[in-house]
């Protein structure tokens, strides 16, 4: 599986000779082929007829159902009904939009690099063949599958609470703050930690990625004398870039999406929906609140589509910067 | 440290002299890769020894496992929640993530090798929005997939949290089966083509067989997400007795969590198991299957 590389020229070139239809010139009967060809559209449709209809089933029929709700006033029972921009206004006022913005800001800002690093850092070290490696590699990954679970919530909200582990390892270095988990302020950071401990996914990620880039650019380095870190930084970065362009992405636009810890290690249902005093209210937390529990659907589908502009934007930016710092190999796409 | 890492051909007449200038470099390797390993594991093991300690003891205590180990917050368990024996959760969560499992497998399989064998008009078009698909929030289709699926009584059904995935709406194992059926040597389904093979047959016995590494990733991650679901079923469930496994332990969490910390830290251990397990078994390929994901994103 981990030879991507593989799809060869030495393939392209026969395909080119087996499928006329690329060279029209010389093609001995038109007709026959048209209908070959239509034959082979009827069936390329036939085969993705279940993504077709989940596509606009469940896809994009639901994003214009929602964003016309996010112009009305539905509270599920009676029928929407429209108030322009109201529920855009009623949000942009809502001191506690803004705060739930401002939480999960700090979490992708915070989180996002420090996981990266952390992945690529420990991949760098991974990437030496030694003895245990393979083994690291696998337990470094595990958290990456539980990471989203209930259980490692609760877990979370024990070890970072009052006088657990976290609490007394921060006293003996002098930070006598009380655990993170009780206070409205440190409380996202106890979630930073829970993204942080998931680096492993996007470590494989690097790792494959390690391990495509050409022994021998090190080796004509190092005849030129380039140190440890000119290595790293004109071999290894540019040539894993396109992958650390993937992490960015996929990290980020999950960051946005955080719900299920800050619900759990927040506390959850009731009065307090995430957190103390709202120090665990991620954006899709407040969704949650004011579409399922205030039954505002309206404003939570005007919410939701901010959230997709939001990470819109960051995808736009992203694939712009991509010019300036990601390099793709000739022939590597 | 990374001299070493290249460092492959040295002259081996100063073999003990390399050896003692790599001692170093491997030692300060080892030692780094534990470091990280026990932070790492600790949560894993403070939630082992923890649901063999007393409710009072959890969280206060900084010993990982106590010195009297009870067993009583496991026997405990059998009381159920709120009248619910867990294995009902067990059983629940199971039949939701085998059925998402099949419809994965089926669905995304077929799309996959429209994308990946079949040329017609429209295929790139659709592959970019397969793709855009793949970035799309989830919390924007939410509310009127809701709606829609409250609108026709589905509410309290596992229909909701199962459509989707027999409909190939996991754009991920689309893309992870598209790029292995494009790996795939050509010449296969070519041969059986002009020996008139229609395309189901090379799928079923060309295609399918030789995809299994794939198939088996995709199969394992949607089993685990499936395990692992919370708002999905947090939306669409509200009778206890259909809750999964997630939903179990979270109403545990707000009846019990205060009365009964050992039970709950027990039951958090027992909800992780079957990850777990398939993490234990399977771990090359969910590996695998993640590292390919990223390259020629």
């Amino acid at each position: 599986m981990g030879t991507t590389v593989t799809h060869a020229p030495a393939m392209e070139g026969l395909s080119k000779d087996s499928e006329p239809r690329h060279g029209p010139v010389n093609s001995p009967r038109p007709a026959a082929l048209k209908r070959r060809g239509r034959r082979e559209t009827l069936a390329g449709y036939l085969f993705m007829s279940p993504w077709i209809a989940g596509f606009l089933l469940l896809t994009a029929g639901p994003m214009i159902a929602s964003l016309y709700f996010a112009f009305t006033d539905y509270n599920l029972f009676d029928a929407p009904k429209w108030i322009g921009l109201d529920n855009f206004s009623e949000m942009f006022g809502d001191p506690r939009w803004r705060h739930s913005v401002k939480v999960t800001m700090w979490y992708v800002v915070v989180g996002t690099p420090l996981k990266l690093l952390l992945a690529l850092g420990v991949a760098l070290l991974l990437a030496q063949k030694r003895r245990g490696q393979a083994f690291y590699r696998a337990a470094f990954y595990a958290p990456s599958l539980i990471g989203a679970s209930v259980s490692v919530a609760i877990v979370w909200k024990a070890i970072f609470a009052d006088d657990a582990i976290v609490d007394r390892t921060q006293k003996v270095f002098g930070f006598d703050v009380g655990g993170w988990t009780g206070d409205p302020n440190m409380i996202i950071y106890s979630l930073v930690a829970l993204t942080v401990w998931q680096f492993g996914a996007p470590m494989v990620i690097f790792l494959a990625g390690l391990k495509q880039v050409p022994r021998e650019l090190y080796e004509a380095a190092e005849v030129d004398g380039a140190g440890t870190w000119r290595r790293f930084w004109n071999i290894t970065l540019p040539m894993i870039s396109p992958v650390l362009f993937f992490n960015v992405l996929l990290e980020t636009i999950h960051s946005f999406q955080i719900f299920s810890s800050a619900y759990i290690v927040g506390g959850g249902a009731g009065g307090n929906a995430c957190g103390p005093a709202d120090g665990s209210m991620v954006y899709t937390c407040y969704l949650y609140v004011q579409g399922f529990e205030n039954s505002r659907m309206g404003l939570a589908s005007a919410m939701a589509w901010m959230l997709l502009v939001a990470v819109a934007l960051v995808t736009a930016v992203l694939f712009w910067s991509q010019k300036r710092w990601v390099h793709y190999e000739e022939g590597a796409r | 440290m990374s001299a070493q890492a290249t460092d492959i051909t040295p002259a081996p007449a100063t073999t003990e002299s390399a050896f003692r200038r790599r001692l170093p470099g491997a030692l300060a390797w080892h030692i780094g890769a534990l470091v990280i390993l026990a932070v790492i594991l600790y949560p894993v093991i403070w939630l082992i020894g923890g649901s063999f300690k007393k409710s009072g003891d959890i969280v206060g205590s900084l010993d990982l496992f106590p010195g009297d180990p009870i067993i009583s917050n496991y026997t405990g368990l059998s009381d159920g929640i709120a009248d619910i024996s867990i294995s009902t959760f067990f059983v629940n969560s199971v039949m939701l993530a085998v059925g998402s499992v099949v419809g994965i497998l089926v669905s995304c399989s077929l799309t996959a090798y429209a994308f990946a064998k079949i040329r017609f008009a429209g295929r790139n078009l659709l592959f970019t929005l397969m793709i855009g698909t793949l970035l799309l929030p989830y919390h924007v289709l939410l509310i009127p997939q809701y709606v829609v699926f409250r609108n026709l009584n589905l509410i309290n059904t596992y229909t909701p949290l199962l459509l989707g995935k027999y409909l190939a709406t996991e754009a991920f194992f689309v893309f992870l089966m598209v790029q292995f059926m494009r790996n795939l040597p050509k010449e296969l389904d070519e041969a059986a083509r002009l020996d008139g093979c229609g395309h189901f047959r090379i799928y079923w016995s060309i295609v399918l067989p030789l995809c299994r590494p794939a198939l088996i990733t995709s199969a394992i991650f949607t089993f685990i997400n499936s395990w692992n679901d919370f708002l999905g079923p947090l939306i669409y469930l509200n009778e206890p007795d259909k809750y999964t496994v997630a939903l179990g332990l979270k109403m545990f969490v707000d009846q019990e969590g205060v009365a009964n910390y050992g039970g709950m830290i027990a039951m958090s251990l027992v909800a992780l198991l079957p990850v777990l397990a398939f993490f234990l078994a399977f771990q090359r390929y969910l590996i695998d299957g993640m590292a390919t994901s990223g390259l020629k994103g």
